[in-house]
Formats: C-alpha cells, structure tokens, sequence
C-alpha cells in the first residue's frame, strides 16, 4: 500500500485487516518477523516549505533523505544531527527517508555537541493505529503549547503511529572543519583524551574511537573542530596543546570522510555479524569494553566520547552462537551502570529469537505498553517491534 | 477564569486527609493552618487565587511517594509546585486540592564534568544548579529570567527556556533523566546519565506535561564548560522591517549568534528613560551576542557588522569592555521593571516564526490602537518568541479583562502567523481556552490519551492545559475514588 495523501493513509489504517508493516526506506530496520502487509510512506514526499533565515524546514515523512539534504546544501545548511547512510551496516538497498530517520531518532556523532534527531523535530503529523489524524508541536523553536508528542514520536519506530509530515530545525555548514587524530590509543586513554576534549571550551563536535582490530585493543581516537576558518585553527591548536603529543590533523574533505566513517559504522560494513549500539555513561565504556573482551569474540567503536558504543559480534557458530551476544552484551552493560543496548542488525535466525530493544523495568514497561495500546488498539503497526509480548513478571 | 467546583465530597474529607498526612509526613511538613496555606494560593498570576485544602513539604521521594498515596486513596487532586513563579497559573490550587512543594528537597546529589551531568533533587533553584559548577568552569545553560528563585522542577514541568536557548536549547534538550513519582506512589527512574532514550521517549513527553503526568524529585542534567568569553553589539534600526530583515541575513550568513534580542520603539523609551543605558532614538533595535575567545569574537563580529551596515542602522555600538558590554545589556535587561514603573502590564509569550515579526507587529499596533492600550514589544529574534507587553491600570474595573481579551488576540494572531500560543511560559490556566485556536479536537485527545496513561483518575493538576469541556469526561468526579 503506497497512500497519496494523510486521508488515503488513515483509510488504509482503518481499513487494516491485520499487521502493517511501516516502510519509509526500507535500509534501517530489518527486524524479524516482518509482519502483514507493507505500508509505504513513499506517497507523502515533498518538501513543503524551507525558510533558510529561520531555520525551518518542513517535508512529508516519504521526503528521500537526500533530497532533503540536497536542498538544504544549496543554501549552506544541513541536518546538524548528522544521520547515518544505514546501508553499508546493514546491508540494505533503498532510499532512506526523513520520515524513517526520525521514527528511529537516528543521530550521528555530532549528537554530542549538537543534539540528537528529536532535539531538532519542531512538529509532526502523524496518523495513528485507529487512523486518527493528529498534529503537535509547529514550525518554531520555542514552544511549550501542551504536551510534547513530538518528542514522543520520535525514536517510536512506527509503533504510536505513521508519521506524514515533520517540522526540522537546521543549521549552518560551517565554514571549516578540521580533525585531531592520535593512532595508538587503548578504550581507556582514548575515553580520558575525549573527555579532556569535551570538557574544554573548544566546543569539540565529534569524539570518536575506532578500534584497529588489534590484539592490544588499541585503536584511533577523532576529534572533531568545525566553525569559522579562524575559529577552527584557533581551537584545533588549542586542543591540540591541551591534549599534548602525538596527535596529527587532517583537514576538510579528509577530515569529513573520517566522520564519514564513524557516522556509518563503516569498519562493520560487509560484515554478517550482530552489530548492537548502546548507550551508556562514557567513563564506564572502557570497562564495559574490558569486561566483554572474556565475551565473544568482537570489534568495538566508541563515538560520543564514549556515551556510544557499536560492537560487532563475530559471525560464526561457535562465536556468536544462538544468542547473538544478548547475554554476554545485555551482562556487561548491567554490571556498567546501565543505559540501553539496541541490536541493530543480526542474522535471521538471531532475529528471530532476540528482541531488537533493551528490555524496559516493570513500571516504565508498563507506561509504554499502556501508551501502545492507547494510540494502536488493534496493534495494526508494527506489532511486536518494541516491547515484550508480555509484561514481564 | 474558570475552574472546577471544588468537589465537596473531597472537602469533607479534609479531616482524614490532613490526619493521614500527618501519618507519613513530618509534622513541619503538612501544612493545614488556613493562615498558613495562605501562602500557596497563587503563584505568579497574581491576579487568581485560591487557597488549598493543605500543603505539604515532603524533603525526600519517599515522602513525596507516601504523600502522592494518601492523597490518591482518598481522591484528592494534588498540584506540584516548585518555587511558585509560574506566570501561566501552572501552580494555581483549587480549594479541594493539596499543594505538593518539593523547595525542601535543593541538594545537589552527584557531579561528574568527565560525563557532563549534575544530578539534583529538583527543588532547587535554576540559578543555583549553575551556580554548583561555576567554579570548575561549568554551566546549566537553560536560563529563564526567573532563574534566581525558579525550580528545576518547574523548568521541567514547562520545558523552560532562556536568552541562551538559540545555541543551547531549552530544557527538554539539556535533560537527560528524571526520577518521577506517580500519582499511585509509584517511583520510576526515566533515562540516567546516558543519551537518549532506549524504547519510547518518556521522559521527552515528560518535560513540558506540567505537573500532569507525575511529580519530578530529581534529575540528571547536562552541564557544558563555560565558553572563553561573549561579547554584545548593539544595533539600531529606521524600522521593525529592516531589524527583521537584518535577522535573516545574520542567520543565512552561517552565523549562529548566542543571542538575538528585538525591542520596538515603546520598549526602547521606556527602558532608556528607566535605566539611562543611552540606547539610540529609533524604530527597532537588536543586541546580538557571540561567543569564543576574543579572536573568534570579532570573527563572527566582522560577519555580523558587515550586515548590520549593508541595511542603514541609524547606530551600531560595539563593545570594548565588560562595562561597555554590561552598558548594553543594560537597558534590556531592566525592560520587564521599567514597564512596571510605568504601569501594571500583562506578558505574553507567543512565538512566531521569525519571518512574521514586521507584519505581526503592524497588526499588534492595530490592535492596541482598537483596545486603546498601550503595547511595547520585546522579541528573541533567534527564535521567535515573541514578548508583547501590555501596559492597563488593574485599578481601574475592567481593564484586566480588556487586557485579556486583548491578549487572546494577539495569540490567536501568532497562530495564524504558523506561530504557537506559548513559547516558554506554558499553558497553566492562562491560554488554557486558547488550546482550540492551536489545535484541533483529535490533537487535543491524543494528548489528554497520554495523561489517562500516567495519571488514569485525572488527580495530578487537572484543571490545567486543557479546556475545562474537553477534560470534563476524563475529569470525572469520584472516578477512582475509594470510599472514605
């Protein structure tokens, strides 16, 4: 189904006779089962308005990415939370969408300065599970009009309802960017350079950590400078000085393409291992690293200065055996102080078995539960994506 | 203003209600004496009071939780309340209702600048969270201008915003996890010292609900090192037109300034003539802050004058000081008490997309020229939210409604310029029945569907956000009540 407008989409709601299966790109979330009939977004494409001198841009949901990232080049500006090209992880072809990227809150690694996705969503239209048409939010920064639904569907993953249009807040593209590079960091000297980093006033855009596949765990640290010329050569020396020796700089279209590299995931592109993203407090990721390294075999990436980790579970029977990594990563992440695990992309059979999302308290499990049922009654979107089939005991 | 009929089954259960309390809660901490609860009967809309049933001063989410179910067995509506500095009504009580303020519980829980959060218990105040990291060269960067007394709670329940939210955001942007009581007593904790949320974004739902989905004792918040310095650069105008065209090009130039503050003529008078800052005579005038060492200062500055003078100003000032700095600063940040000198005066906090500003100020000049009451305008042009200030005698009988009315129009008129009805004060009461200008019947329901998830017997601040007709069915009477 590929309705042409929000009336068509909430008469294909209502008219459900089961599951959908919401699809804006179909290249981030490829979760198993994949249940009943497919339900496009592609028909509510189009950017509707776009006012550069005040940041505003407002697009359907089915808008391709790119054509919204083209749009906004044109004019010097971009989507500051930086989303990922998902295909290369995943393995996946077409066409990713605004709408997708917002009901997965996809943020790439400028998020530790600049915010995540759902920090730059002004407004949605969305049509619910009983086909109900609804709008919240707006097309301005500040706003504070009754609850923030927009908030909450960000990150929904489809499950509340189908988004048809969002409202973003864009930003500049910088003038300059420059990156710090040191080769021969551990997960723990990496994670204090980055936060020395971003605790200085230097306003660091990205710090990141890339493993070398190494015995001794060491790998690359990145640190990102963006601005005006002068800014960026100003700061990129101080950092440099604050930081001490041994660090190299890369510059422009060099430096972008190793930010490239971080924000798609690209050391585990190719690859048919588990891959899970977590989040959780940076001076605890070295060791949760440490702690994983008596696990399966892995690759790990740290970016966030720590606050995220991909980790890519080696493929084969023996190493990531029936469970993907969920025990020995969901462990480690426990025993860390918590935060959340999210696995991104495995094969079919740990699919299958492993739920996608990080298992939720009773009391916040039940919130969330109430919240589905409330705005899909029939659970008609996406059933079974997010949450336990049961609230567990 | 209308408010539910106090429920007189509830107000006779005052005295099982008070002697339960008494039960859970320190002594010190119910507050039952009518000369006492006084002092709760309003917040910053002075213009509405009513006293509680009781207030209580729980000091520890334990004691917030006991107090949450009393009040829920015996079906009493509860209003949380910070420090009380709403000026949209969010704290105003109803007689049948217990006022819970958390101002006892201030601590500062846990600090961490190698992962950028504080963790506070939430009846501190704004100013103070700073304040706690000041000297390791850290800042909270959500600002309002209450920030001296408000309460993080309150910042919360309003998503606050500030001068710094164009660069930093508000409130909602620099949260990073709550522990919440519910009605039920239940605590939760949503989010931590982590980014984002790991399913659904409840604690973004959270922020900006009010006081309506749960009471909020502590909170895990992002703090940021202090830039190296900032710097103000003054900027008058012939008119709103060329100020706002002005705006626009600063933004599409690729500069993103800390601030961008707009004041129209009436604004400029009377704060120069209170506060002798020396602005120019003019039409419109812009302050606009940049952030960095001094180099990268004037870097942005460059950019920034370049435009100014390719649009006329009648006067640039720039700054080679801090007391020049403060000099310019100065007649802004007295705008608010110079008003008061002149007159009582109602604020409004509409946002309108920035694009708008000449074409709603014409109208807004229109409209005061029809109401026959006087308007000075204060703008956060980076953003859009919009400050008119209308200037009536309150002594005079009729002018507060004239000036409601008055006020009503002008955020109806935001609206339609693709703007909203709030963009930092909230709803509280006072554009509660404007949310139908806003939204439709179907937005409006999704909405009240998430307070029936966290709050299904409607106890906690029901009479706020939404019209009173379209909460009247969740609102039931002796829904969820217990028997006394």
């Amino acid at each position: 189904m590929e309705p042409a407008s929000e009336t068509e989409l909430s008469e294909a709601i209502r008219g459900a006779g089961g599951p959908l299966s919401v699809r804006g790109g179909g290249t981030r979330v490829t979760w198993r089962p994949e249940r009943g009939a497919v339900l496009s977004t592609a028909g509510l494409s189009g950017v509707r308005l776009y006012q550069p001198g005040a940041l505003t841009l407002v697009a359907g949901a089915g808008t391709p990415l790119r054509e919204i990232e083209s749009v906004l080049a044109e004019k010097g500006q971009r989507l500051a939370f930086e989303p990922m090209d998902a295909r290369a992880l995943m393995g996946t072809g077409g066409v990713s969408t605004i709408g997708g990227v917002i009901a997965a809150n996809v943020s790439g690694p400028r998020r530790v300065m600049a915010g995540a996705a759902r920090d730059f969503l002004l407004g949605v239209r969305f049509v619910d599970g009983a086909g109900r048409i609804v709008k919240n939010g707006g097309r301005v920064m500040k706003n504070v009009t009754g609850y923030e639904l927009v908030k909450l569907m960000a990150g929904s993953h489809g499950t509340l309802g189908v988004l048809t249009e969002v409202a973003l807040k864009v930003l500049a593209v910088p003038e300059a960017e420059a990156t710090l590079v040191f080769h021969g960091h551990d997960p723990a000297a990496a994670r204090a350079a980055m936060a020395a980093a971003l605790r200085s006033p230097f306003e660091v855009s990205g710090a990141a950590w890339l493993d070398a596949g190494a015995a001794g765990g060491e790998g690359e640290t990145r640190l990102r400078i963006e601005g005006m010329a002068g800014s960026v050569a100003y700061r990129a020396g101080r950092l440099a000085g604050l930081l001490g020796s041994g660090w190299a700089r890369v510059d422009g279209a060099e430096s972008a393409a190793l930010w490239r590299e971080v924000r798609d995931v690209l050391p585990f592109a190719g690859g048919t291992g588990a891959a899970w993203r977590l989040s959780l407090r940076p001076s605890a990721a070295p060791g949760l690293l440490r702690d994983l390294a008596a696990g399966p075999a892995h690759r790990a990436m740290m970016d966030w200065g720590g606050g995220r980790i991909w980790l890519e579970i080696a493929d084969g029977p023996s190493d990531c055996g029936a469970d993907g990594g969920v025990a020995a990563v969901r462990g480690a992440l426990a025993r860390a102080g918590g935060g959340h695990a999210t696995l991104i992309r495995a094969p079919d059979a740990i699919r299958a078995a492993v739920p996608m999302f990080q298992p939720e308290p009773p009391g916040v499990a039940r919130l969330t539960r109430a919240l589905r049922e409330r705005f899909d009654p029939e659970g008609r979107l996406n059933p079974g994506l997010m949450g336990p089939a049961e609230v567990p005991a | 203003m209308d408010m539910p009929t106090p429920d007189p089954a509830v107000l006779a259960r005052r005295p099982e209600l008070i002697r339960r309390l008494r039960e859970v809660l320190p002594a010190d901490a119910v507050i039952a004496d009518p000369a006492e609860t006084r002092a709760y009967e309003c917040d910053a809309l002075t213009a509405y009071r009513c006293p509680p049933m009781a207030a209580v001063l729980p000091a520890s989410t334990e004691e917030v939780a006991a107090a949450l179910r009393v009040c829920h067995d015996l079906g009493v509506p509860v209003v949380p309340r910070g420090s009380g500095t709403s000026l949209a009504g969010g704290a105003l009580p109803t007689a049948d209702c217990v006022i819970l303020g958390v101002a006892r519980m201030n601590a500062v829980l846990e600090t961490d600048y190698d992962d950028r959060f504080i963790r506070v218990e939430t009846g501190r105040t704004n100013l103070s969270v700073t304040g706690a990291v000041e000297a390791d060269g850290f800042f909270y960067a959500p600002d309002p201008s209450s920030q001296l007394a408000c309460a993080i709670a309150g910042n919360i329940a309003m998503n606050s915003g500030g001068a710094h939210c164009l660069k930093y955001g508000v409130t909602t942007n620099n949260l990073l996890g709550v522990r919440m009581v519910t009605m039920a007593g239940e605590v939760l904790d949503i989010g931590g010292p982590w980014s984002d949320a790991g399913g659904l974004d409840l604690l973004g739902v959270i922020c900006g609900s009010e006081g309506q989905l749960g009471v909020v004792t502590e909170a895990w918040l992002r703090i940021l090192p202090k830039p190296e310095g900032a710097r103000p650069v003054l900027m008058g105008f012939g008119s709103n037109e060329v100020a706002g065209a002005c705006v626009r090009d600063i933004i599409e130039a690729g500069v993103l300034p800390v601030a961008i503050e707009f004041m129209d003529r009436p604004c400029i008078r009377a704060t120069d003539d209170f506060s002798g800052a020396g602005y120019p005579d003019c039409e419109a005038l812009l302050i606009v802050e940049v952030e960095g060492s001094d180099a990268e200062i004037d870097e942005q500055l460059a950019v920034i004058l370049e435009i100014a003078r390719r649009h006329e100003p009648v006067e640039l000032r720039e700054s080679r000081s801090a007391e020049e700095s403060a000099r310019i600063w100065l007649g802004r940040k007295s705008a608010f008490g110079a008003m008061g000198q002149l007159n009582d005066y109602m604020c409004l906090d509409g946002t309108i997309p920035v694009s708008e500003l000449p074409d709603v100020l014409r109208r807004i000049g229109e409209l005061s020229d029809r109401y026959g009451l006087k308007v000075a305008n204060v703008f956060h042009a980076g953003d859009g939210n919009m400050h008119p200030l209308i200037l009536f005698d309150a002594n005079t009988p009729g002018q507060l409604e004239l000036c409601e009315q008055m006020g009503a129009e002008i955020l109806t008129l935001c609206v339609e310029a693709g703007g909203c009805l709030t963009g930092e004060h909230g709803v509280g009461i006072e554009k509660r029945d404007l949310m139908n200008v806003q939204y439709g019947p179907e937005d409006l329901a999704a909405q009240m569907d998430v307070k029936d998830v966290f709050d299904p017997e409607w106890l906690l601040n029901p009479a706020k956000v939404f019209p009173l007709a379209a909460s009247e069915g969740r609102r039931r009477p002796g829904a969820g009540r217990s028997a006394a």
